[in-house]
């Protein structure tokens, strides 16, 4: 069953870009990545999921139900941690997380505190005393205390320290493996997408340039090949299929795509001293979007 | 349920402060009134001199200064510019706040739909609104009682002045909120709550001032001048109508614009 639903979906702001014809969908219990530097749209479509603003065109559905028109039923079910947390200043975190958890008509306290204790919260400071980290923890906190079908996060881990964010991953699992919530994880920061998703969505200036597995993204697609040896000539290597050749220190280095015997008998032409041949980093796959 | 009583917390230490605000202020001006009453004969000859563009600027022409609510009305108008403010900010910020210390995000992507939170928001502002009033009521007849010394009143007109308040705020409150709502950002509330409240006094006194009956039509503080209550213990029934008239378009305009509004994102 699809969780999330999105056909066409468009937002302009004025004149200005916001996503254009975005279509995807995202399963029951995936944990799905959403990828893209600032700008391209990330926040745009997750606050459209949220009916914070209002698309120009097209649908989303939560749920199998309409953003739009179902709201505050869908909001029900939805977990949404901003990429920019702001609260009421002059709460303390205790009143503003209980003040969270009225709205969703149930009782919430044992799971709010469970998740301070995981988050090392203090609930009894105000919060404009806390440290931009610390209010990070109270939006992860206020966004799962419900226990929520649908987990949005909106580049999640900017202001957490590494330890924390070892912490928030190993919860975002546990929402996802133990209870099943899906999860929609937008973030510029490739490594925890890596870690962390079945499938991505790379986003690029408002439109979708490629869904994928994150399996096939990384197997089918590039091989990373590195071939040393004593006077190697990277000419040799110039072949169809490969891309950002280089040479240095004696070694050639680039990425190849298409059938790997091709190159594997070009690379065994002559006398090698080492070869490594590594699938890229999403972060060298994203580049290659980009370029 | 629990909007409203979050917002209305969110309002109280303002409510507070501005009730004590007007409390003093008709405490300070009433207590002038019995130096005034005693010198009645003097009083009134000294205004007779001031030029009459002055005093239709204060409302103060025609007006006893020696008698209970001729004094009064006086004093109220001072009451009705500090309620003006008040109401305007409420009314500029009730929703503009959370755009600007960028709460928003949090409260809309609750469960509740945009007609629930606006009603919550309205009706908490509205009674904090209300607690102002109340005590406006009090000291006013605290405070009359207190300093009249010999002289005697009617009650009706008073009544009837401290009854318009509640259209009074409300004009201000929904003006404010459907201006806010108008406009793209309020970056801050209080320039534009004075140049609502402020503006619209000037052009009721003005308006006095020029004889110019157009402008001054759409002013609460000619709808409700104290003047005009006082002396004919009624209201003036067509002009308190554009008042009630103004504050249902801006609601009606306030719902239809938040209900469609995009909530404008941090960055």
């Amino acid at each position: 069953m699809s969780i999330i639903e999105v056909d066409n979906l468009t937002k302009y702001y004025g004149k200005a870009r916001g996503i254009i014809d975005i279509s995807f969908s995202v399963d029951e219990g995936e944990i799905f990545g959403f990828v893209g530097p600032n700008g391209a749209g990330k926040s745009t479509t997750i606050r459209l999921f949220c009916s914070l603003i209002y698309p120009s065109g097209g649908t989303a559905k939560i749920l199998g139900k309409d953003c739009f028109k179902h709201g505050p039923e869908i909001r029900r079910e939805i977990g949404y941690l901003p990429s920019e947390v702001f609260y009421y200043d002059r709460m303390k975190v205790i009143d503003l997380l209980k003040y969270s958890a009225s709205f969703y008509g149930k009782d919430c306290t044992k799971r709010l505190y469970e998740l301070a204790e995981i988050m090392d919260l203090d609930l009894k400071r105000r919060i404009d005393d806390l440290s931009y980290g610390n209010k990070k923890k109270v939006g992860i906190v206020q966004g799962l205390l419900h226990q929520p079908e649908l987990i949005l996060l909106d580049e999640p881990t900017a202001g957490l320290d590494p330890l924390m964010q070892r912490n928030f991953f190993k919860l975002i699992r546990e929402e996802n493996e133990e209870r099943g919530a899906t999860v929609f994880f937008s973030s510029h920061i490739l490594g925890e997408v890596q870690r962390m998703c079945g499938r991505v969505a790379i986003i690029k200036e408002g439109r979708i340039v490629k869904i994928e597995d994150m399996k096939t993204l990384q197997k089918d697609n590039y091989k990373k090949i590195r071939v040393t040896a004593d006077d190697v000539d990277e000419k040799r290597f110039d072949v169809d299929g490969v891309r950002n050749l280089e040479k240095d220190n004696g070694a050639v280095s680039f990425f190849y795509v298409g059938d790997i015997n091709v190159i594997m008998r070009i690379i065994s032409e002559k006398e090698v001293s080492d070869v490594t041949i590594e699938e890229p980093t999403l972060e060298e796959i994203f580049m290659h979007y980009y370029e | 349920m629990n909007i409203y009583k979050h917002e209305f917390k969110m309002h109280l230490k303002s409510v507070i402060t501005w009730s004590l605000s007007v409390t003093a202020l008709i405490a300070v001006y009433f207590s002038f009134f019995p130096s005034f009453a005693q010198d009645a004969a003097l009083l009134n000859e000294m205004m007779a001199n001031f030029p009459e563009e002055l005093l239709m600027a204060f409302g103060m022409n025609g007006i006893d200064l020696s008698s209970v609510l001729g004094f009064y009305s006086f004093v109220f108008l001072f009451a009705q510019i500090c309620l003006a403010i008040q109401a305007a900010n409420y009314g500029f910020s009730l929703v503009s706040i959370e755009e600007r210390e960028l709460t928003a995000d949090f409260l809309l992507a609750k469960p509740v739909g945009r007609t629930r939170i606006l009603t919550s928001k309205l009706l908490a502002a509205f009674s904090s609104l209300t607690i102002t009033n109340i005590v406006v009521w009090i000291s006013s007849f605290g405070f009359i009682n207190m300093f009249k010394g010999g002289k005697t009143y009617d009650t009706k007109p008073l009544l009837l002045l401290l009854l318009s308040i509640v259209v009074f705020q409300l004009f201000f409150l929904t003006v404010g909120l459907v201006i806010s709502l108008l406009v793209k950002r309020v970056r801050s509330v209080t320039p534009f709550s004075m140049a609502l409240a402020f503006g619209m006094y000037v052009l009721s006194a003005f308006g006095g001032m020029l004889g110019d009956s157009k402008l001054e039509k759409i002013t609460p503080f000619r709808h409700f001048e104290p003047n005009f209550i006082i002396q004919n213990a009624a209201y003036d029934v067509p002009l308190v109508l554009i008042s009630v008239s103004a504050i249902l378009v801006s609601l009606v305009g306030s719902y239809l614009l938040y209900i469609k509004r995009d909530i404008p994102s941090v960055v």
